[in-house]
């Protein structure tokens, strides 16, 4: 009788990429659900329209590159980049700058570096800082929490519109909290005066309504931390360095620094910690080199949000870093088994 | 003495890594192990240990006893090969062998006559305490006995090595950490007495003080019969129940949970007092030293659910597989793969014509069911499950990104070296890497990358001493050379001057005459020209 010969291990665990994937997006989906209901169905709109065009981009560049299509599909990489560059953008937006930032994300940031697990830059946010820079207008425009008391809330039709770029956005927007604390800032407002306005941005920790938002994320990232999808090092030096930074500033300023908790809370803070800078493709590979870099990027978005010219940072920051990711890679090497005690 | 109040406890060391299986040690210890019948033939390769191969003593033709010598050592470290039962020897020649890549070697091939009559056994006896070190060593030199845990390294010569070392420390490696395997458990449960006397008698021979039997806890049956039989004998044995996970039966991870040190990277067990040994291994000791039989059985799992009933047998080394399928019941209609080994380190083998090997632990047979086909491998996603479970520290994402490039240098800075082949970072691949795979494929990359450096050294070397030498004798000839012209040239010059002189002198004399001649003819002119002159 003859047998077949393999190579051990013999035995198949039962991870898989696709199930990876899967569980991110689960993680995602409670915060995906109550951003559309805090601010408005653009939100969901956003990522299907994002979905469908990621997926049949890769399918496109996949034959193209006479690459087998299913199996590149079937990984889920492709719907978690759509859905987190979707996530990246105001709630209404015109549809080709979904299609703009998709196929940058795609077929540019990915495909274009050979495909998933060889890109050294986070694709979504690749496409998202190539329609941030591209198109300001319509990537500042935010659309009003619900809550607040909007002058018109947009109707579903109207969304509809908006998307198809047949109604222009900015009657149902305006500027994000950290934004709007920019540009007060710039005009010389304290802070105490700025939160006491009446635009009500301030809630109880972040931006009004961003705050419950960011607990959402937060959230659903201590649950991919204890499913061990993700390392806790990232999101910790991230949101530790970027906390630590906002409260040295704070404590010698607090009339023109925003006090540590309202940077955790507010933008994408925590969506950057757990969803994006945690994406391993691009991030380092031991446990001190992603203490390094979340670090690094807590330090960026710090300086960018508080001095540089645009009021949120993470993509920025995550971009930056993923950058450095290969050198510390290279140069940081843990102790192996035998090197640490005699 | 403080060891015989506690004589078993639990650990709280651990190693990082590993990873947890599903363990199937229920399937084939159902009941005691089986002695295995006489099969009819017998095939036994001349190198199952590592080191040289050994050198057979016997010819085609010859008849044997069972335990008679056939193969001697060879040059250190090497191990002698006895024959199993009584009969005669029919072949010697190259034939397949139980090898993951599936090659041939030198086998010496016994044709059983059936009445297994075994040769004058000279046993050491009870009074191995008082025998010498020295005596006894030279004694284990053709007792064949080598590591029964896998690596097969001849016992004789770590025993030997061992007082250099200073060991203090015997470490009897009882964990069986790979699912189904279960020899080492049942020997245990079923000769913990013989085990503990081997233990004393390694003892003895290392020279260390003390002893920790590390077995899994999920083979409660063999800790208690171990612990019993330890707390009965005089030696200072201590059973340490330790956490099942894959792999703490690599020696590396036994020492560290049992005694919380880490061998050094690159060093030995020994460098760091301490000596491990398999419960199969000192076993065997103990059957030499008590009755003078050599290792020509071992126990071996036969199990999975491609047999009809698994089980362990004792059988006879060189023992057909087949024979063994056979006492196991036999082939389910499912059975598609046999393995030599467990699920993660063993190797696959093509058919059951093979032999039983010093090295056979398990023979594993599986469907589908059990071991599927491996899903055809996506591109790594670096999400570092890999690492998590890497129990040698690795980055295995890194290392395979640098395998592909074949990078030398950057794998070396890597540890590559310190890889165990466990195969956990493999199993916990959400893309179905063949991690190991690449790894193996590395190291013997970087080994012939050295050697054919090494090679190239030593051909600049020669060709450097060539080109030296030739010059040598190129600068020895032009000096030569050189030497016979410059004399050659004195030799013409001295030779032209004469010319010269000779010349001179003839004009000189010629003016002479015609001067002389002048003189005569004009008195006036001649002494106006001798005058210019």
């Amino acid at each position: 009788m003859q047998f077949a010969t393999r190579v051990s291990p013999h035995t198949v665990g039962p991870a898989s990429v696709n199930a990876v994937m899967r569980h991110v997006l689960v993680a995602l989906l409670p915060g995906t659900l109550l951003y559309g209901l805090l601010f408005n169905a653009g939100v969901w709109l956003n990522i299907l329209l994002a979905v469908v065009s990621a997926v049949a981009f890769e399918a496109l560049i996949l034959r193209l590159r006479g690459r087998p299509v299913g199996p590149a599909i079937g990984d889920l990489s492709a719907v978690l980049t759509a859905w987190l560059f979707a996530l990246a953008l105001p709630p209404l937006v015109p549809w080709w700058v979904i299609v703009t930032g998709v196929f940058f994300s795609i077929v540019i940031a990915k495909q274009l570096y050979g495909g998933l697990g060889f890109n050294p830059f986070n694709p979504a946010m690749v496409g998202y800082v190539v329609v941030l820079i591209s198109f300001p207008r319509q990537l500042t425009a935010w659309s009003v929490p619900r809550s607040l008391e909007s002058p018109q809330a947009p109707s579903l039709s109207q969304l509809w519109q908006t998307l198809w770029g047949q109604l222009p956005v900015d009657a149902f927007t305006h500027a994000t909290p950290l934004g709007a604390v920019k540009t007060a800032l710039t005009r010389n407002a304290t802070l105490s005066e700025i939160f006491s306005g009446a635009d009500g941005i301030g809630g109880w920790l972040g931006g009004h309504s961003w705050e419950l938002l960011a607990l959402t994320w937060l959230a659903g990232g201590i649950w991919l931390i204890r499913k061990g999808l993700i390392a806790w090092h990232i999101p910790a030096a991230f949101l530790g360095t970027l906390f630590s930074f906002a409260l040295f500033f704070y404590l010698i300023d607090s009339d023109h620094f925003l006090n540590p908790l309202f940077h955790l809370f507010s933008g994408a803070a925590m969506l950057g910690a757990f969803f994006i800078l945690t994406d391993p493709v691009t991030a380092p590979a031991s446990p001190r080199g992603k203490l390094l870099f979340g670090a690094g990027a807590g330090v960026l978005v710090y300086v960018i949000r508080t001095w540089g010219g645009y009021p949120d940072a993470v993509a920025f920051a995550v971009l930056l870093m993923n950058l450095c990711a290969p050198a510390i890679d290279y140069f940081y090497r843990p102790p192996v088994f035998g090197e640490r005690h005699g | 003495m403080i060891s015989r109040l506690f004589n078993t406890r639990d650990t709280h060391f651990r190693f990082n890594g590993g990873i947890h299986l599903d363990d199937h040690k229920a399937e084939s210890t159902g009941q005691p192990s089986a002695e295995l019948s006489l099969s009819g033939q017998y095939t036994l390769p001349l190198r199952q240990h590592i080191g040289a191969p050994a050198q057979a003593l016997v010819s085609v033709g010859d008849n044997v006893l069972k335990g008679q010598l056939i193969a001697r050592p060879g040059a250190a470290p090497s191990a002698a090969l006895h024959a199993p039962t009584s009969g005669r020897i029919v072949a010697i020649d190259a034939r397949p062998v139980p090898h993951p890549s599936g090659l041939s070697d030198q086998c010496i091939v016994l044709e059983a006559d059936g009445e297994d009559r075994a040769t004058d056994y000279s046993p050491v006896g009870e009074d191995w305490p008082s025998r010498s070190r020295e005596e006894l060593l030279a004694a284990l030199q053709d007792s064949g006995i080598v590591g029964l845990g896998g690596a097969v390294f001849p016992t004789a010569t770590k025993l030997g090595s061992a007082r250099e070392w200073e060991v203090t420390t015997l470490i009897i490696n009882g964990a069986e950490c790979e699912p189904w395997i279960t020899c080492d458990q049942t020997l245990m449960q079923e000769n913990a007495a013989e085990i503990v006397r081997g233990i004393g008698i390694a003892l003895h021979l290392s020279g260390a003080t003390e002893c920790l039997v590390g077995i899994e806890d999920n083979k409660p049956a063999a800790i208690s019969a171990m612990s019993k039989a330890a707390k009965a004998s005089s030696y200072p044995i201590t059973v340490v129940s330790v956490p099942t996970l894959y792999p703490t039966g690599g020696e590396r991870q036994l020492i560290k949970v049992l005694t919380d040190k880490e061998v050094p990277a690159g060093k030995l067990p020994s460098n760091i007092g301490m000596l491990v040994m398999n419960v199969g291994t000192v076993y065997a000791l103990e059957r030499f030293i008590s009755t003078g039989e050599p290792l020509i059985t071992r126990m071996v799992t036969v199990t999975g659910d491609g047999v009809r009933a698994p089980q362990n047998f004792r059988a006879r080394i060189g023992t057909p597989l087949a024979d063994l399928i056979q006492a196991a019941g036999g082939y389910t209609a499912s059975a598609n793969r046999l393995t030599l080994g467990g699920p993660m380190m063993g190797y696959a083998l093509p058919d059951d014509t093979l032999p039983l090997v010093k090295a056979g632990n398990c023979l594993l047979v599986t469907s589908p069911a059990v071991l599927p086909e491996k899903p055809a491998a996506l591109p790594c996603i670096r999400c570092g499950a890999c690492a998590q479970a890497c129990p040698a520290g690795l980055l295995p994402q890194q290392l395979y990104w640098y395998s592909r490039a074949r990078n030398h240098e950057a794998l070396e800075k890597f540890a590559i070296n310190s890889c165990i082949e466990c195969g956990c970072c493999d199993y916990v691949c959400p893309s179905h890497i063949p991690l190991v795979h690449y790894f193996r494929f590395s190291k013997t990359d970087i080994r012939s990358a050295a050697e054919e450096s090494r090679k190239a050294d030593i051909a600049r070397q020669r060709h450097d001493a060539r080109q030296a030498r030739l010059d040598r004798i190129a600068a020895e000839k032009a000096a030569k050379l050189a030497a016979k012209k410059a004399a050659l040239a004195k030799k013409n010059a001295a030779a032209g001057d004469d010319k010269k002189d000779a010349i001179a002198q003839a004009l000189e004399r010629a003016k002479a005459r015609k001067a002389e001649l002048n003189k005569d003819d004009k008195q006036a002119g001649s002494s106006a020209e001798t005058g210019g002159n």
